[in-house]
C-alpha cells in the first residue's frame, strides 16, 4: 500500500516537483497546499501517513509552516512531519523534537536534489523515525565541542554518532561507512557507554536519546 | 550650622573671584578695542579662549558647589581642513598650501559666530555686579552702613542698613541659589546650540551609516559575482556540454550531470551564508528574542539568554541589535577567552536595552577594537549608545541602549482628550447662536430701529446696555468658532513638536 502524503510548499515549481518526485516513488499525494491555514486543515482532516512541509509559508511568510506542523502534532500526537527549509536552525530542531514522540524530519531543501536519500528520509519519518539534516547535527556537535565526554570519542565513533543523530539505522550506517553491521553495533555500544546513556535496540528511541543528550549538553 | 558656614565661605570665594573678574573685564575691553578698533583680529581668539577658561571654571563650580549642573554650550569645533584631490586647501575662494590658514579662519569664525561666546562675554561683564548684589550683599550693606554713619544722612539710615546686612547674611543660602540660577541663565546651552550639536551628531551618524551600507553592498555584490553567479555560469556551460554528449557518450553525460548538481548545492550554500549575513532568516521569522537564542545555540560558549520585550521593534532596529549582539558574542569567544556569556534583552520605557556579560579576561577597549567600533557605527544610526566596562581580569559588560526602538507606532489620528472634544463640539454646535440671531441680526435690527423686538434679547434691555450686549454676543460667537478651530490645531502641532524636538529642550528652555 502506498503512503499517503500531504505537501505544503508555496512555490509552484517546487511543489510540483515534490509531487512528481513522490508520486514517482509510489507515494499517494492526497493534498498539495500552499499556505499555513490550509496545511493545518489538511493535516487534521486527512490524517496523512506523512507530511512534507516548508517552514516559510503564506500568509505571513515567517515560520507559518513550522507552527502549523507543531499545532497539528499537538492535535494528533506523533503525526509524522518532515520539515523542509532553506536554512536549518538548532532552535527549530529543538522545538520539533521537544515532544519526544519522534516521527520528525528536518532537512535542508537542497537534500531534495538527491531523490533517493530524500525519499528514504520521508519513509523513515513515516515509519516513526527521525531524519535530521547533517548540517543540524554538525552545528550541534560544533557547539558541544568543549563538552568533556564527547571529547573522549574516537574519530570513528564521532562519525557513527553523527549518522546516528541524523536518524539512520545500524544497517544504513554500516553501508555508509563501509563497515560491517556488527562493527557499527560495537561502536554504538561504546558511544552509549562513554556518554553514559542506556543502550536501546530501537533505532528511534536511540536517536532521541542521542539528540536529547546533545541538547542537554548545551546547557 | 556647619553647612551655613560652608555657604558663607563659598559666597566669599565666589564673590572674590567676581571681583578679580573686573581685571578680566578691563583686559577684554582692551582686546575688543584692538580687535574692532584697530582691526587686530588675531587678538580675538586668545581673548575668547581666556573667557572660556573663566566660564568653564564658573560652570564647574556652579555644578560642584552650588549643585546646579551647567553643561557647556559651545557649538562643536570645526573639523580640520581637508586637502582637495590636488593637495591644496581651499577656504572659500582662496587656495592654500598648508591647512594652517583655513584652520585658523575656521576657528575664528567658529568662535566669533557662536552666540555662546557673546553670552559668555555678557556674563563676564555683569558677573561682578551680580556677585556684589547677591553674594557680597551682606558685605556691601555693612560697608554702606559704615560709610553712611560718617556722612550727613538721616540718623535712621545706618542702623537700617546694618539690619539689612544681618538679614542678607541669614538669607545667604538663598542668595547662593539665586547666583546659581544666574549662572545657569547665561552659561548653559540655548535650544539653538543643543540642536546644532544634535544635528552635527546626526550628520556624522548618517555619513557613517551610508558609508557602511555602501561597503556592505559592495561586499554582497562581490560575493554574488564570485560565488553564486559564477557557479550558475559554470552550470550552464556544463549543461550545454551534457546536451552534446547525451547521445554520443551517455556515461560521461551522467557524470557531468552529477557535477552540475554538486555545483548547484554549492551555490545554494553560498547564497545561504550570504542571506544569513544580510538578514538572518530566524530574525525575519521569529524576531529578536528567538534569533538571539538561535545565535546562542550555535555558539561554542555557554550562553544564557533572557528576553523581556513587550513589543517587536522595527525590523532595521532589530537587525542592528542582532548583529551587534552577534559581534559581541564573537568578541567574547575570540578575544575574551570567555566560557559563559549572559545576554539580557529588555525594554526600558521606549528604549531597547541589551546587556552582554562574559566571564573572559576583559581589557576590551572600544577605541582599539575595530569590532566595537563597528558596533558603535551600527548603533549610531539609531541614536544607540554602546558602553563597555572591561577591567583587566574581567568580567566584560557591554551595554547598549536603542532609544525609541519600542516607541508606539506613530498614529496620525490620535483622538483629542474627551474634555477638549466636548468643548470643541459645543463651540462648533452653538457658536452660531450668539453670533447670528443674538449678535449680527440684532445689530441690524438695532440700526434700523425696528418695532419688532421678537427674539432679539438685547433689545429688551434698557437702552445703555443694548450695544454692549450685542458686541459681547458677536465676540462670543467669533471666539467660540476660533476655539473650535484652534484647540484641535494646537493638539496636533503639540504632538508633532513633541515627536520632533529632543526631550532635553522641553526640560531646558
Amino acid at each position: 500500500m502506498s503512503l499517503r502524503v500531504v505537501i505544503a510548499e508555496d512555490l509552484y515549481l517546487l511543489r510540483d516537483g515534490l509531487v512528481h518526485l513522490l508520486q514517482a516513488h509510489d507515494f499517494e499525494v492526497v493534498a498539495a497546499v500552499e499556505s499555513g491555514p490550509e496545511l493545518l486543515k489538511a493535516l487534521i482532516e486527512l490524517r496523512p501517513d506523512v507530511a512534507v512541509v516548508d517552514v516559510r509559508l503564506p500568509p505571513t511568510f515567517t515560520d507559518e509552516g513550522l507552527q502549523a506542523a507543531l499545532a497539528a502534532r499537538r492535535a494528533v500526537p506523533g503525526l509524522p512531519v518532515l520539515v523542509l527549509s532553506q536554512h536549518v536552525e538548532q532552535l527549530y530542531a529543538r522545538e520539533l523534537l521537544a515532544d519526544g514522540s519522534g516521527a520528525i524530519g528536518y532537512l535542508l531543501k537542497d537534500r531534495v536534489f538527491n531523490a533517493e536519500q530524500f525519499v528514504d528520509a520521508v519513509r523513515r519519518v513515516a515509519a516513526g523515525g527521525t531524519a535530521m539534516d547533517p548540517e543540524v547535527i554538525a552545528k550541534l556537535l560544533a557547539s558541544t565541542v568543549r563538552h568533556q565526554p564527547l571529547g573522549a570519542l574516537t574519530p570513528r565513533e564521532r562519525e557513527v554518532l553523527e549518522l546516528m543523530a541524523e536518524g539512520r539505522s545500524n544497517a544504513a550506517i554500516s553501508q555508509r561507512l563501509f563497515l560491517s553491521e556488527s562493527a557499527v553495533g560495537k561502536h554504538t555500544a561504546s558511544i552509549f557507554a562513554k556518554l553514559d546513556l542506556v543502550p536501546s535496540d530501537d533505532d528511534n528511541r536511540r536517536v532521541l536519546a542521542v539528540l536529547t543528550y546533545l541538547n542537554a549538553a548545551r546547557g | 550650622m556647619r553647612t551655613y558656614a560652608v555657604a558663607v565661605g563659598k559666597a566669599l570665594v565666589l564673590g572674590a573671584m567676581a571681583l578679580v573678574d573686573i581685571a578680566l573685564v578691563a583686559l577684554t575691553l582692551f582686546a575688543f578695542l584692538l580687535t574692532f578698533g584697530l582691526g587686530m583680529i588675531f587678538v580675538f581668539p586668545p581673548t575668547a579662549r581666556l573667557i572660556r577658561y573663566r566660564t568653564a571654571f564658573a560652570r564647574r563650580l556652579t555644578g560642584t558647589w552650588l549643585g546646579t549642573a551647567v553643561p557647556a554650550p559651545y557649538l562643536p569645533p570645526p573639523l580640520p581642513a581637508r586637502p582637495q584631490p590636488d593637495g591644496w586647501y581651499r577656504h572659500e575662494r582662496q587656495l592654500y598650501k598648508t591647512p594652517r590658514w583655513p584652520d585658523w579662519n575656521n576657528r575664528w569664525k567658529w568662535m566669533f559666530g557662536d552666540p555662546a561666546t557673546w553670552r559668555d562675554g555678557l556674563w563676564l561683564f555683569l558677573n561682578p555686579v551680580v556677585a556684589a548684589a547677591l553674594l557680597l550683599l551682606p558685605l556691601t550693606l555693612a560697608t554702606g552702613a559704615v560709610l553712611a554713619s560718617r556722612s550727613a544722612v538721616p540718623a535712621a539710615v545706618p542702623p537700617l542698613l546694618g539690619c539689612a546686612a544681618v538679614v542678607a547674611l541669614i538669607a545667604l543660602p538663598h542668595l547662593l541659589r539665586g547666583y546659581a540660577w544666574w549662572n545657569h541663565l547665561l552659561l548653559s546651552p540655548t535650544a539653538k546650540s543643543v540642536l546644532a550639536g544634535r544635528i552635527q551628531r546626526l550628520d556624522q551618524a548618517r555619513l557613517a551609516t551610508v558609508d557602511s551600507q555602501a561597503s556592505e553592498l559592495r561586499r554582497i555584490e562581490r560575493d554574488l559575482h564570485d560565488g553564486a553567479q559564477a557557479r550558475l555560469v559554470a552550470m550552464g556551460m556544463t549543461l550545454g556540454a551534457v546536451e552534446e554528449l547525451m547521445d554520443k557518450d551517455p556515461a560521461a553525460a551522467k557524470a557531468l550531470l552529477g557535477k552540475v548538481r554538486e555545483a548547484s548545492s554549492m551555490a545554494l550554500v553560498e547564497l545561504r551564508d550570504l542571506v544569513r549575513g544580510i538578514h538572518p532568516p530566524v530574525l525575519a521569522e521569529r524576531g529578536l528574542g528567538d534569533a538571539v537564542r538561535a545565535l546562542a545555540l550555535d555558539s561554542p560558549l555557554k550562553v544564557t539568554v533572557t528576553v523581556d520585550l513587550h513589543a517587536r521593534p522595527d525590523s532595521p532596529v532589530e537587525s542592528a541589535a542582532y548583529f551587534s549582539i552577534s559581534e559581541l558574542l564573537t568578541n567574547a569567544a575570540r578575544h575574551g577567552g570567555a566560557e559563559r556569556v549572559s545576554i539580557d534583552i529588555s525594554s526600558h520605557d521606549h528604549a531597547l536595552r541589551v546587556v552582554v556579560t562574559d566571564d573572559g579576561e576583559g581589557g576590551a577597549d572600544p577605541s582599539l577594537g575595530s569590532g566595537l567600533r563597528g558596533i558603535e557605527r551600527r548603533l549610531a544610526a539609531f541614536d544607540g549608545v554602546l558602553a563597555v566596562s572591561s577591567p583587566r581580569g574581567g568580567p566584560t559588560i557591554a551595554t547598549f541602549d536603542l532609544p525609541n526602538a519600542l516607541a508606539e507606532k506613530r498614529r496620525d489620528s490620535r483622538p483629542l482628550p474627551r474634555g477638549k472634544a466636548v468643548i470643541v463640539g459645543i463651540c462648533w454646535g452653538l457658536g452660531w447662536l450668539p453670533l447670528f440671531p443674538q449678535g449680527l441680526v440684532t445689530m441690524v435690527m438695532k440700526i434700523i430701529d425696528t418695532e419688532h423686538l421678537s427674539w432679539f434679547l438685547a433689545l429688551y434691555l434698557p437702552e445703555p446696555l443694548q450695544w454692549p450686549l450685542i458686541v459681547f454676543n458677536i465676540s462670543l460667537g467669533l471666539s467660540m468658532y476660533a476655539a473650535g478651530m484652534i484647540i484641535p490645531a494646537m493638539h496636533s502641532s503639540q504632538r508633532r513638536l513633541a515627536e520632533v524636538v529632543p526631550a532635553r529642550l522641553w526640560l531646558g528652555r
